[in-house]
């Protein structure tokens, strides 16, 4: 076991929230607004549940057929070119990327987002054998230039205000401090970024699915930034979970018609790219990085958090992360998707993030996949307890509570009458803050009969501050 | 060899793995034909554009390009093209480097076909010639036969062949952004405008 400092999302939220009266509504605001988008998206397709369901059978199908998906996936990739790497761990996913860009001769590389090169940890590992790495999307490149790591799967920077970005940019490239208009800021980020692109030796992007029946990888963007990265410089390299296949190109159509719906709103994100071996002129490389999925995969609970697609819904419903900001999760993968992931990484230093959910459900409601999030949460919270990983903030509201988390059914009738939802989140997430809609209702939802989520949204949008 | 002992590594412990899980679809799901609405599959490509910050332009001939292409872009100095219709200022089938298009100010191509439940245009290797001419120019004008419009995604993976392309792209409107405060900007790394032009092939 780690003898790591466990991550304290309490205290993390609190210090967001307490910062001044800007930033933790501002978060607050964009993510329910990117929610909105998403409900819209969601009615208007009529077979939207049918889509879900099927997202999941073949997510759960390949799953549990993986072995068979990734040796026809490298047969075919191999085929056409692509040279194809395994990684048992993150130490040998860098390594084998550093021993590319070495025999390369690679000194400068530019990459597009990918949460997996994060959770690997891979920019300080090359940076520290003399590899320039430079992020292309301008959420994940503002967050470098802060030398924080995302804040959100999706938007990396969303916490961040205008004003944040103008005097980052201020001290970092030498702007003006004073001009915070996102255009402004977004073409200095363009013209800043374009020489590297240009000058870059190698490109490397992730993988948001990889179609074993072609050998080809997808990587969706809105800026076109992992296009440039694989289109300009010589050598491509993609980082690829190996929870990311689908069986058949067919599949792709479920999936494409969920995975930006889900997460900002929209039918697709921008560029949605295919790479089927390399392109012409080009060398491409796959690193298929296992760093703890295949044990995840026999763990009977928790196996179905590996069909997640990144979407980043369960975030922007989440009470809790949308008052507490990602950062404070102290992890890879923050919001309700992170509760269950980063665990899984180091049980004791992630043992807070099981407490840090209102059980609201609200997550689960959402997941274009389905993954059973809120239920693994609280499976999550039975493993910690069975551990003696006792919470460290709210302990006396979790004790008050304990009679019910020792009783699952009498704690199940109390979540379906939206109980638990004020027992067991941070009293100061909830009431602090008049602004917020979930704090200045107390009343419970009384009788349930919806969902919480259902009562969530109409009790919100009552406030009509959106 | 290292990658090939760790590749066995990783599928003895997913083998393993799937012992301890029920094995419920022996098959992939199949995928229904969902039904759609008979409307006509052109004006709601065109309202999927504009909100993605592409725009539609019907013409009738290649002259007609050409002339909206002087009044769109004024400025341009070097305009490349994929397309036979339309010379540009330089034919991408000349370039040998895609660092050579660093300084295209608008790129010409023709997309197979356009889906109408997003407003996105389906571009390979074969039709860019070289990929980064969709990504590097400051500015795309994209062909499009208004014959060929499929509704959604289902319909649109019927027709890519991704056993025959090494590079294929669903471009849906021009590059955008929102990573400063939620607010929309279009040419974050990519093109900066898309202006879609219906045109059959001649
Ligand atoms: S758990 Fe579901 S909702 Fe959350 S990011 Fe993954 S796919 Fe999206």
């Amino acid at each position: 076991m780690s003898n790591t400092k466990k991550a304290d999302p309490a205290a993390a939220a609190e210090l967001f929230i307490l910062r001044d009266q800007v930033h933790e509504p501002m978060h607050d605001r964009f993510l329910w607004a990117t929610m909105q988008r998403r409900d819209a998206q969601a009615a208007a397709i009529p077979e939207w549940e049918e889509l879900r369901e099927l997202a999941s059978k073949i997510k759960e199908h390949t799953l549990t057929h993986l072995d068979h998906y990734l040796e026809e996936f490298e047969a075919n990739a191999t085929k056409r070119g692509a040279h194809i790497h395994w990684a048992i761990d993150a130490a040998e996913h860098n390594t084998i990327v550093h021993s590319i860009l070495e025999s390369h001769g690679v000194k400068e590389l530019i990459k597009s987002k990918s949460m997996l090169q994060e959770e690997c940890q891979m920019t300080p590992f090359l940076q520290n054998r003399g590899i320039k790495v430079i992020e292309s999307d301008l959420g994940e490149r503002i967050q470098q230039l802060d030398g924080q790591p995302p804040s959100h799967i999706v938007f990396p920077s969303i916490h961040k205000t205008r004003r944040d970005v103008a005097q980052l940019f201020a001290r970092k490239i030498g702007t003006d401090p004073n001009n915070d208009d996102p255009h402004f800021l977004t073409e200095v980020m363009r013209n800043n970024a374009r020489p590297r692109f240009l000058a870059a030796g190698a490109g490397m992007t992730g993988g948001n699915f990889a179609i074993a029946e072609t050998g080809t990888f997808m990587v969706c963007t809105n800026e076109g930034n992992a296009d440039i990265g694989a289109s300009v410089p010589p050598l491509h390299i993609a980082s690829i979970g190996i929870e990311k296949l689908v069986p058949r190109v067919e599949d792709m159509g479920v999936f494409l018609r969920l995975l930006a719906r889900s997460a900002e709103g929209e039918p697709l994100t921008q560029y949605s790219s295919h790479f089927t071996g390399p392109r012409k002129g080009g060398e491409l490389h796959i690193v298929l990085v296992d760093n703890g999925r295949s044990r995840r995969l026999g763990m009977p609970d928790f196996w179905h958090s590996l069909k997640c697609i990144r979407c980043g819904a369960c975030m922007n419903t989440c009470p809790v992360y949308r008052r507490s900001g990602g950062l404070a999760y102290g992890a890879t993968y923050s919001g309700p998707i992170g509760v269950i992931l980063d665990p899984t990484f180091d049980e004791f230093k992630y043992s807070e993030l099981p407490f840090h959910s209102t059980l609201c459900g609200s997550c689960t409601d959402v997941c274009p996949v389905k993954i059973d999030i809120s239920d693994q949460i609280f499976k999550w919270r039975r493993v910690m307890a069975k551990k003696g990983y006792l919470p460290l903030v709210k302990r006396l509201a979790f004790a008050a509570a304990g009679r019910a988390f020792g009783h699952p059914e009498e704690f199940r009738l109390m979540e379906e009458a939206g109980g638990p939802a004020l027992g067991y989140a941070p009293d100061f997430l909830l009431y602090n803050h008049s602004l917020n809609p979930w704090g200045r209702d107390r009343q419970l939802p009384q009788p349930a009969k919806k969902t919480f989520r259902e009562w969530y949204l109409a009790n919100r949008s009552e406030h009509g501050n959106d | 060899m290292e990658t090939t002992s760790s590749r066995e590594v990783i599928l003895k412990g997913i083998r393993y793995s799937n012992l301890f899980l029920i094995k419920q679809e022996a098959e992939a799901p199949q995928i229904p034909v969902f039904q759609r609405a008979d409307t006509p599959l052109k004006p709601e490509f065109e309202v999927h554009l504009q909100k993605a910050g592409g725009v539609a332009h019907d013409v009738s001939s290649v002259a007609e390009v050409e002339t909206k292409l002087a009044v769109l872009h004024p400025e341009a100095m070097v305009i490349c093209s994929a397309v036979p219709e339309i010379a540009g200022t330089r034919k991408v089938t000349e370039v040998h480097d895609p660092h050579e298009l660093a300084d295209v100010d608008v790129g010409i191509v023709r997309a197979q076909f356009g889906v109408a439940e997003s407003g996105a245009v389906w571009l390979t290797q074969e039709d860019l010639v070289v990929d980064a001419l969709g990504f590097l120019s400051q500015h795309l004008i994209v062909l499009l036969d208004p014959n060929e419009i499929v509704s959604d995604m289902h319909a649109a993976y019927l027709r890519v062949r991704l056993d025959e392309t090494a590079f294929g792209c669903f471009m849906m409107g021009p590059s955008a952004t929102a990573d400063v405060e939620a607010t929309l900007v279009h040419g974050a790394q990519g093109a900066r405008s898309l202006n879609i032009f219906f045109l059959p092939p001649m």
